[in-house]
């Protein structure tokens, strides 16, 4: 083996200290010196930190990702195989989607870090070749409501990450959506930041991250290198501590507007014939793109930092290839075809060189003009990173609840609307061009995001989704219910389910109760994909999500997508007319284990959170399918957070107009606190003319599902509910005015 | 009848108006880059929404200085119709084709929301076809859409007919509580004396199809093709 890379005199000695500041551990430097056969120097160790990190090379988590389901007959990319999957959505036409955390970053700057966790997802979409067309995200804090003691650092947060997303995805012209946003005092100091991005593309255009073509030459466009975002991907690899602060060099810079040009100068790019392999540089940047390019390849690379195009002057080897400065992107180009780079580079006036050569040794070679600094194997770097078989240590199964808390129920509905994790997004999504590329006929607000891409003609249906106070008290069975909410959401919005990208975030895997939570949310995740058959297409994890109090509730993030056949089909939650029948496809319920009436009015998560059956999860969506199908759905709401309350109250609320209503649950035996905040499962309310009523319930009950007329949108101004004798009645403009002002009020308190 | 759409490198609603244009209303429509220097033969330019130069400074104020910004300057001062929407108002603006400035939010904020707009004058070529005091439902999507003028502005901009549509609300009151943005007089969309170059921050060509929430915006574009074809 050549063994020519040399130590530099700035080079700190390689010590078993700074092995280990570097996260490596002594068995893992025994594995670097047998691949290399010598010691490594600063600038490799440096390399195998961020390369065998787990952002990088998912090692403790690989295993447990094997369990999802991956392929089927409309995957076009698999999960791992490329920046991002490709699904087919017909004639021709092809999704490229994902979502990716940056949570990290986000707690120790919130505004930049958010900001430039939306550039790299949307770099991940391009680089596929597609062009992003929406953006979604799911965000989680700290309580920004009472008076904890972190309340203002949590609004902070929240308002910097809101205004960051805003930032970067305005700029840029790419809508954003939808998306979740919660609260809960198990993000204090660790919020979660995942972004979601998704792309369209033709089959032919589907462009691959490798390094063919031995003598092809290796472009650097975009940004110049900067010493920002220096090994982010290991900085996200551990905890956060008080002195993460320090770490303020780990997160990175972005700028849209160069990304923007970046986003429009690769497309055009990818129309020609001149590119063989392309990759973003997003997680440790150049060495990333580099050797996972030629590992991909089957090939080596050659790169010389010389020619790197850089904004500061003095930087080392190991600052070079660890940096995480945005908006750069590594493009093997077919010999001869440069000038066609360097043309649209030119037009687009952004920074390319050409760096380097791809060839047939397998080896990363990194190079400063004739001097070689770093030469590792690229296939071992980038795709042999160890394993681990972490060890398990199953929390305590959940305890039912002895006795349930009562409360006067009128009073409850308006704190749960007022709950922030409940109330309105408004605050959150008018910061958001939610309707740039003139597509989204579904405005954020409703059960999920509706967009048609019209250069395909396609009506897409995106949702995100995931209630981790379900997961905290039972892992598996609160990933099996995040799958069964967003295929519910989609199926409420009129669309079918195509497909799955997940955010994994968890705490330390170090710790045994962590991983356990790793191991059961992954296993119920992949027991919902496959329970309605949509394929996990690629996704993110992110561990070490702790803070000084301890790990954050387990939050599998769910992002799934899915097509609506027909632009008729598209329904949203609103009542739409007064004379409406109100109709409850599913059960009346009855499992408060895990709801947010506890949560919000005891500040208790306990309990046995609800079940799902995915037999009768899957009848109720196709029944639901089968009835707007039919054009007789006016809206459709499923029952979640809040239980069948809250779901009625938004519907009267969250239209273009508030319209009362009427519900009469007659005899149910329940108490009223159970039936009007029971959080159970398979659970949709519909609206539709008063002439179809009776024919859809029959319909429904044909099907097996339980359905019943409750009431009808009186378009009153009052919201009155009867059950079992007694009467609730509250003014919907009430409502509308706690649900819609209860964020924007607390943000804007001193 | 051809149009022009103006493609700063920010611009990012450059294809929805090339969309609304072209497909909506079947107006042939070319894009001109930002490094062209001439506009030619069309009878419609438009400076679409976007951050034409990443806006880091005030937005439109680096655009001002682009090549083909010179040709929209000259084709305006020969009498030719120009359109400018949201980041297309503050370029015109600080290009001085338009008076007054754009400046931040007074909320501080990006806002992205639907907003009805009252009609003003509609002796010009973009509101030929709607009837004064028509409301019209059409989104704004800004973060620095907050207008601005001295008090000698705005009596001329009032004595010339010159606001051309106010922020109200749905029953076209003009208040406070229907003003966005902090704008002077909720001043949403204003034309030059000469009537021929329109600046508005709202989006029309977001509201120009059912399935997208309006069709509001139609009667911007429907009072240009009149116009025109006359």
């Amino acid at each position: 083996m050549n063994t020519t890379a040399v130590s530099l005199p700035q080079d700190p000695e390689i010590t078993p200290a700074v092995i280990a500041k570097h996260g490596i551990t002594p068995d893992e430097y025994e594995r670097i010196q047998k691949i290399l056969g010598r010691k490594p120097n600063f600038t490799e160790l440096g390399i195998f930190s961020v390369m065998w990190s787990e952002h990088c090379s998912y090692k403790n988590s690989k295993p447990e990702l094997r369990k999802f389901p991956t392929t089927g007959p409309t995957v076009l990319v698999k999960a791992g195989e490329e920046n991002a999957g490709v699904i087919d959505v017909g004639d021709g036409w092809g999704i490229a989607f994902k979502m990716e955390s940056h949570n990290h970053p986000s707690a120790i700057e919130p505004f930049q870090g958010a900001a430039t966790g939306v550039g790299g997802i949307i770099r991940d979409i391009f680089t596929m070749g597609a062009r992003p067309v929406f953006n979604l995200n799911s965000l989680r804090f700290g309580a920004i409501s009472g008076d904890g003691p972190n309340v203002k650092t949590n609004r902070r947060l929240f308002s910097g990450v809101v205004a960051g997303i805003a930032h970067y995805g305005n700029c840029i012209g790419i809508p954003t959506i939808g998306g979740e946003v919660y609260f809960d005092e198990s993000y204090e100091g660790n919020p979660l930041v995942n972004v979601f991005c998704l792309g369209v593309l033709k089959h032919e255009e589907i462009a691959r991250g490798a390094a063919k073509g031995i003598g092809n030459p290796v472009f650097y466009v975009g940004a110049e290198t900067g010493r920002d975002g220096l090994a982010g991907a290991a900085f996200a690899s551990r905890e956060l501590t008080e002195e993460s602060k320090q770490d303020r060099p780990a997160v990175q810079v972005g700028d849209p507007f160069k990304e923007k040009l970046l986003l429009e100068a690769c497309l055009e790019l990818l129309t020609t014939d001149a590119v063989a392999g392309i990759q973003d540089m997003g997680a440790a940047g150049l060495t990333c793109s580099t050797c996972e390019t030629a590992s991909r390849g089957g090939t080596g690379v050659e790169i010389d930092l010389e020619k790197v195009p850089k904004r500061e002057v003095g930087m080392t080897p190991y600052e070079i290839m660890l940096s995480e400065s945005q908006e750069r992107m590594l493009i093997i180009v077919e010999k001869g075809k440069e000038h066609i780079v360097k043309e649209i580079f030119e037009k687009w006036d952004l920074p390319y060189a050409e760096v380097g050569v791809v060839n047939n040794d397998g080896m990363m070679r990194v190079k400063v003009g004739a001097v070689t600094v770093a030469e590792i194997p690229a296939r071992q770097l980038a795709d042999e990173a160890p394993i681990y078989n972490r060890e398990v240590s199953p929390k305590p199964a959940p305890v039912a609840l002895k006795n349930l808390p009562k409360t006067d129920v009128g009073c409850a509905l308006g704190k749960l609307l007022a709950d922030p994790s409940i109330a309105s997004k408004v605050w959150v999504y008018r910061q958001y061009d939610h309707m740039v590329r003139d597509g989204t006929m579904v405005l954020p607000g409703s059960d999920a995001a509706v967009f048609i891409v019209r250069e395909a003609n396609k009506i897409l249906a995106s949702t995100s989704d995931c209630n981790a106070i379900y997961c905290a008290l039972d892992p598996r069975e609160g990933a099996r219910v995040a799958v069964a909410e967003a295929a519910r959401n989609l199926a409420c919005s009129g669309a079918i389910p195509l497909a799955v990208t997940d955010n994994l975030n968890f705490g330390n895997p170090h710790k045994p109760e962590n991983f356990w939570q790793l191991r059961e949310c992954v296993e119920g995740l992949a027991e919902g994909c496959n329970a309605f058959n949509t394929p996990v297409t690629g996704g993110n994890v992110s561990l070490y999500n702790e803070n000084p109090a301890g790990a954050i509730d387990p939050t599998p993030t769910v992002g799934m997508v899915g097509i609506i056949e027909d632009e008729k089909h598209v329904t949203t939650s609103s009542f739409k007319d007064a004379g409406d029948a109100v109709i409850l496809l599913g059960e009346l319920g009855n499992e408060m284990g895990g709801s947010h009436y506890l949560k919000v009015l005891f500040g208790r998560k306990e309990g046995i959170p609800p079940r799902v059956d995915f037999t009768k999860e899957l009848a109720l969506h196709d029944t639901l399918r089968g009835l707007i199908r039919q054009g007789v759905v006016k809206s459709a709401h499923d029952c979640a957070e809040g239980g069948l309350a809250v779901t009625l109250a938004e519907s009267c609320i969250c239209g273009k107009k508030t319209l009362g209503a009427d519900i009469d649950f007659a005899a149910t035996g329940l108490q009223p606190e159970v039936l009007l905040f029971n959080e159970s499962q398979t659970r949709v309310v519909v609206s539709v003319a008063p002439a179809h009523a009776d024919a859809a319930v029959a319909f429904a009950r044909e099907k097996g599902i339980p359905a019943r007329r409750i009431g009808t949108v009186v378009g009153g101004a009052q919201l009155a509910i009867k059950a079992d004798g007694a009467e609730y009645k509250w003014p919907v403009a009430d409502l509308s005015a706690t649900w819609y002002g209860s964020i924007s009020s607390l943000m804007s308190e001193a | 009848m051809k149009a022009a759409v103006i493609r700063f490198p920010g611009s990012n609603c450059d294809q929805d108006c090339h969309y609304a244009l072209q497909r909506v209303f079947g107006i042939s429509t070319d894009y001109v880059w930002h490094k062209d220097s001439s506009l030619k033969g069309y009878d419609l330019v438009v400076l679409p929404g976007g951050f034409s130069y990443g806006d880091y400074l005030r937005c439109g104020a680096i655009a001002r200085f682009s090549p083909i910004m010179k040709a929209v300057t000259d084709y305006a001062n020969a009498g030719g119709l120009l359109i400018g929407i949201c980041n297309g108002f503050q370029v015109l603006t600080e290009s001085r084709l338009l008076p007054g400035a754009l400046v931040r939010n007074r909320s501080l904020h990006f806002i992205c929301e639907h907003r009805f707009l009252r009609v003003g004058a509609t002796d010009n070529p973009f509101l030929n076809l709607a009837q004064p005091g028509q409301v019209l439902n059409i989104p704004i999507a800004h973060g620095e859409g907050n207008y601005t003028a001295d008090q000698a502005t705005l009596e001329e901009l009032n004595a010339n007919r010159q606001i051309l549509v106010r922020y109200c609300d749905a029953k076209g009151t003009v208040s406070e509580a229907a003003n966005p943005n902090g704008s002077l007089n909720n001043i949403a969309g204003i034309c030059n004396a000469g009537r021929n170059v329109f600046g508005l921050m709202p989006h029309p060509e977001r509201a120009c199809e059912a399935r997208l929430g309006s069709e509001d915006g139609n009667v911007i574009f429907q009072s240009i093709l009149k116009y025109l074809k006359n």
